[in-house]
């Protein structure tokens, strides 16, 4: 692959940071490329916005920031608005159906995947693990790393202890996108 | 000296430079750590808290950076090598402890993990404008060392080096990081042990009475520490070799000229530069930190457009490198200065620079990384 | 526990209006209000919450409970008849700021809301009360308050105040601020000012660590509590702040917990009209650092954990009893209530003593 970018944005306090810092582990680590991730957040804990910006590479990333990402991964509705001129013609939109009403004027080469992943969470216990639905989603629509990659990434990312939840989290975001691409 | 295998994670991590300094800070041999909560630096101590009672070492977090910046004093002469971390509000309350550190010739590195100023500004948003302060903050004359990192992996590695010449010339050394860096991911290599070089802490080991600031061949006194029975003074009066205070401005001239020259004699030592394409180019970019590898975009939208620009990155900031960006000077029709200030490493450029060449400046109001675009305009501009 | 009983409101008069898209889903109001008038819906607001809804009208006794605990603002009584449209906020606070940025849960935009009413029940001139904060989640409090505020440096607030209080000693100065503002950093100034008497309201919000920048260990953390640069827990033994301010000399001094809303609002009035310098401490929830690290459950549980822990202090109850160890006892209520010449007064008796005719006064300023 040559050099993919993404950004993912949404409120702090949905664990958008972490999905980022998951799918960068995932390349950078466990498939020993590359991968440059920069965040962007206001002082508050929760409920500011909160967004990354991840690089993917097979080589050194020099510039490591994200203007016209390919893939837009949008968690809140003011996410949506602020980053949905800025993907790149022929892209992929991915936003959390439950919070995100998607506008008309989207450009149509832009290709959009919906999931209420804070829905699936709940129905998996814990509203806290939608991010790692929406990783699992984002994988699998993506095809950004592979599976095993992606599973192995939140593996080495979550807290002892919480593997269960967190690759049931996985595994639930990630069956969502293999049912959308059929 | 090699570093300890126990305090080294070796391995491939997906870090933030936060994190990476901290385990640069533990590879180096750092034992001793006093910190105050700060935006954008407060992953630093954390991991420090969390990593010290593992591998060795104390971390304090004390009521405010005023007494972080002398509590770190304190654990350099109880034997440590000792650091702080803040950003820039946090810098400006420690600018008395920084003369201190200076002029009693304490061994200490300071991690400024640089934000929006002035004032509270934009906490958690990037900037380049402590760059003087660093330098000038305190009262009186003295020097500092600093590096700036650009990535993870610098800041880890810068980490050790300011360790390194902490130990080195004696004196403190700051690693002027940002927030971008600081909070920005990648992948960070750290090797193993073997391959990581430490400059111990030279004690004075002799039988005759420890005479503090008596001048070494190299100009720089030998170390003693709490319990060592040399029962020295440390003050930071004026003082003499045998660390007394004399107030009297002979022995003033003779502390400051061995108090400057340890730094400003070694500035070609110092010097850590990178040339970026630079033998083809018409135009010569000055860059450092963050703004350096924006400035590699820039570089190549240029050339895009038929200007051929190359980059001159400094690593070492402090001393300034003014002998090779004179020489860069003599070279090129213009120099252009990106950072993320209204001009600060600017006007050192320029003061060396500006009887040779043409300088520019692409400065920002902080907050944000600059736009690619808006440094290529300066480059065109330069090239006219 | 004994609460301040509020008129009786004619039902037929009222009603209960609910904000909400303002609402973070922290079920204060749910937990406060003694009718079962409210439940959290399975709706989800625009920012993903789930708000309140009425479910019994009918069993409302428009008690004001819900208003005076929400801190969002987002449920309020009105009435025609009574011309109340809006939350009593809408008065005092900067609505065109709102959301404040404190996280769902959060006490402070509760004691926010306590400083409110007991600046309206204390019938304060709006033009000479003034908000001071420093640094910090409280930090954010002079923000949202509707009159001359000031957000200052971290642990500076006092000494600022001090300007203000000296410089017009008319003046009604607040100071609110975090536990890690007023005693880490700020500690030197608070015990100078409680020394000095100086004039000036002190609200500390405890929420035991540092929230703004991450959860870090502050000098209220209790012992062996988790922190994020005490990982293993506080080995500190903190501060017990109605105790310095009492030993420094402060002429009032309570502590309640967010839970206690009307105590709060009493104790937050006396101290505005007092002379002097007085503190109330608000024991606060902090569901998102302290909270979640020291498996507290969400700011109501929290809440309401402090408030099954808390006991009332009694005649014989010193604030040398006040120390908070962890997951244990909080003494709460009014420690100390006397009498000493603020600062401002005390400086002007001695210059008219010593001088006689020629003390020029103290000075007007401008």
């Amino acid at each position: 692959m040559e050099t993919s970018e993404i950004r993912l944005a949404g409120m702090g306090g949905q664990g958008v940071i972490l999905a980022g810092m998951i799918l960068g582990r995932a390349k950078s680590i466990i498939d020993n490329k590359f991968a440059t991730m920069t965040q962007d957040f206001g002082p508050e804990a929760r409920g500011g916005a909160a967004s990354c910006a991840v690089i993917l590479s097979d080589d050194p990333i020099l510039y490591p920031n994200v203007t016209n990402p390919h893939t837009l991964v949008a968690m809140s509705q003011e996410a949506f608005t602020k980053y949905i001129g800025v993907v790149k013609p022929g892209g992929m939109l991915i936003v959390e159906e439950d919070l995100v009403k998607l506008s008309d004027d989207i450009d149509p080469s832009i290709r959009v995947f919906t999931i209420p992943a804070t829905r699936l969470a709940e129905e998996i216990g814990r509203k806290i693990v939608l991010n790692i639905v929406m990783y699992g989603f984002i994988v699998s629509v993506t095809g950004l790393v592979s599976e095993e990659s992606a599973r192995k990434a939140v593996e080495a990312s979550i807290p002892k202890g919480t593997e269960k939840l967190n690759l049931a989290a996985f595994e639930k975001g990630y069956q969502y996108g293999v049912e959308q691409l059929k | 000296m090699k570093a300890d295998p126990k305090r080294v994670l070796t391995g491939s991590h997906f870090l933030n430079g936060n994190h990476s300094a901290t385990e640069g800070a533990l590879a180096a041999g750092c034992t001793f750590a006093a910190g105050y909560p700060i935006t954008p630096s407060t992953e630093i101590v954390e991991r420090i808290a969390s990593r010290f009672p593992q591998v060795g070492g104390v971390f304090i977090q004390m009521e405010d950076e005023i007494a972080s910046s002398i509590c770190l004093q304190g654990g350099v002469w109880a034997g440590h090598k000792s650091m702080t971390v803040t950003s820039g509000p946090g810098l400006s309350l420690m600018m008395e402890h920084i003369g201190l550190a200076a002029i009693t010739e304490t061994p200490c590195v300071l991690i400024d993990v640089q934000r929006t100023g002035p004032s509270t500004g934009l906490p958690t948003k990037t900037g380049q404008a402590d760059m003087m302060q660093a330098r000038w903050g305190s009262h009186g004359d003295y020097e500092i060392i600093a590096l700036a990192p650009s990535s993870p992996q610098d800041c880890f590695d810068f980490t050790i080096d300011c360790f390194n010449l902490a130990e080195e010339y004696r004196t403190p050394v700051f690693l002027m990081s940002d927030e971008s860096t600081g909070h920005m991911l990648e992948k960070v290599v750290i090797p193993e042990a073997d391959k990581i070089d430490i400059v111990e802490r030279k004690y004075y080991t002799g039988s005759e009475p420890y005479l503090p600031y008596k001048e070494e061949a190299n100009g720089i006194p030998l170390m003693s520490k709490a319990g060592m029975g040399h029962y020295y003074h440390i003050t930071g009066l004026t003082h003499d070799e045998r660390g007394y205070p004399v107030l009297t401005q002979p022995v003033q001239k003779q502390m400051m000229k061995r108090l400057m020259g340890k730094v400003n004699d070694n500035v070609d030592k110092l010097t850590r530069v990178e040339r970026i394409n630079l033998d083809d180019a018409d135009v010569a970019i000055v860059s450092y930190g963050i703004s350096y590898r924006i400035a590699l975009k820039a570089m190549e939208m240029a050339r895009e457009k038929g200007v051929k620009a190359g980059i001159l990155r400094l690593i070492t900031c402090w001393p300034f490198p003014e002998k090779v960006v004179e020489e860069l000077a003599k070279n090129f029709k213009s120099l252009v200065m990106v950072e993320q200030n209204f001009g600060q490493m600017y006007y050192e450029m320029d003061r060396v620079s500006n009887k040779h060449c043409n300088t520019f400046l692409c400065g920002s109001a902080g907050g944000d990384v600059h736009d690619p675009e808006e440094i290529c305009n300066t480059i065109l501009e330069a090239a006219k | 526990m004994a609460e301040k009983k509020s008129k009786k409101k004619d039902p037929k008069e009222w009603g209960l209006e609910i904000d909400a898209e303002k609402c973070k889903g922290c079920g204060f109001c749910v937990e406060f209000c003694p009718k079962a008038v409210l439940e959290m819906s399975g709706d989800f607001n625009a920012k993903g919450y789930h708000p309140p809804k009425i479910v019994d009208i009918d069993a409302c006794t428009y008690c004001d409970m819900c208003e005076m605990v929400c801190p969002e603002f987002a449920i309020w009584e009105t009435s025609e008849k009574h011309d109340k449209k809006a939350h009593i906020a809408d008065e005092f606070i900067r609505m065109d700021r709102m959301p404040h940025i404190w996280c769902p849960g959060c006490g402070i935009g509760t004691v926010v809301n306590c400083l409110v009413k007991a600046m309206q029940d204390a019938g304060l001139d709006r033009n000479n009360t003034q908000i001071v904060s420093g640094i910090g989640c409280t930090g954010r409090v002079a923000g949202y308050v509707d009159v001359d505020s000031y957000h200052t440096t971290h642990g500076r607030a006092i000494p600022f105040a001090t300007g203000l209080a000296l410089g017009n000693p008319d003046l009604n100065v607040i100071v609110v601020s975090g536990d890690g503002d007023l005693t880490a950093i700020g500690g030197n100034h608070f015990f100078h000012a409680a020394r000095r008497n100086v004039n000036l309201t002190v609200i500390c919000v405890n929420n035991f660590n540092y929230g703004m920048t991450g959860g870090q260990v502050a000098p209220t953390t209790p012992e062996g509590a988790i922190a994020v640069t005490t990982p293993y827990g506080a080995y500190d033994k903190p501060f017990n702040i109605p105790f310095i301010a009492d030993s420094c000399g402060a002429v009032y001094v309570a502590r309640w917990t967010t839970y206690h809303v009307r105590h709060l609002q009493n104790s937050i009035k006396a101290a505005i009209q007092k002379d002097g310098f007085s503190l109330v401490e608000a024991i606060s929830p902090c569901p998102t650092l302290y909270g979640r690290r020291n498996r507290l459950g969400d700011g109501l549980d929290s809440m309401k954990f402090y408030k099954e822990i808390s006991k009332r202090a009694k005649k014989e109850h010193t604030t040398a009893d006040a120390d908070i160890a962890f997951q244990e006892e909080i003494l709460v209520g009014k420690f100390v209530d006397r009498e000493r010449a603020p600062l401002h007064e005390a400086m002007d008796a001695s210059f008219k003593a010593k001088l006689g005719d020629k003390y020029a006064g103290w000075p007007v300023p401008g």
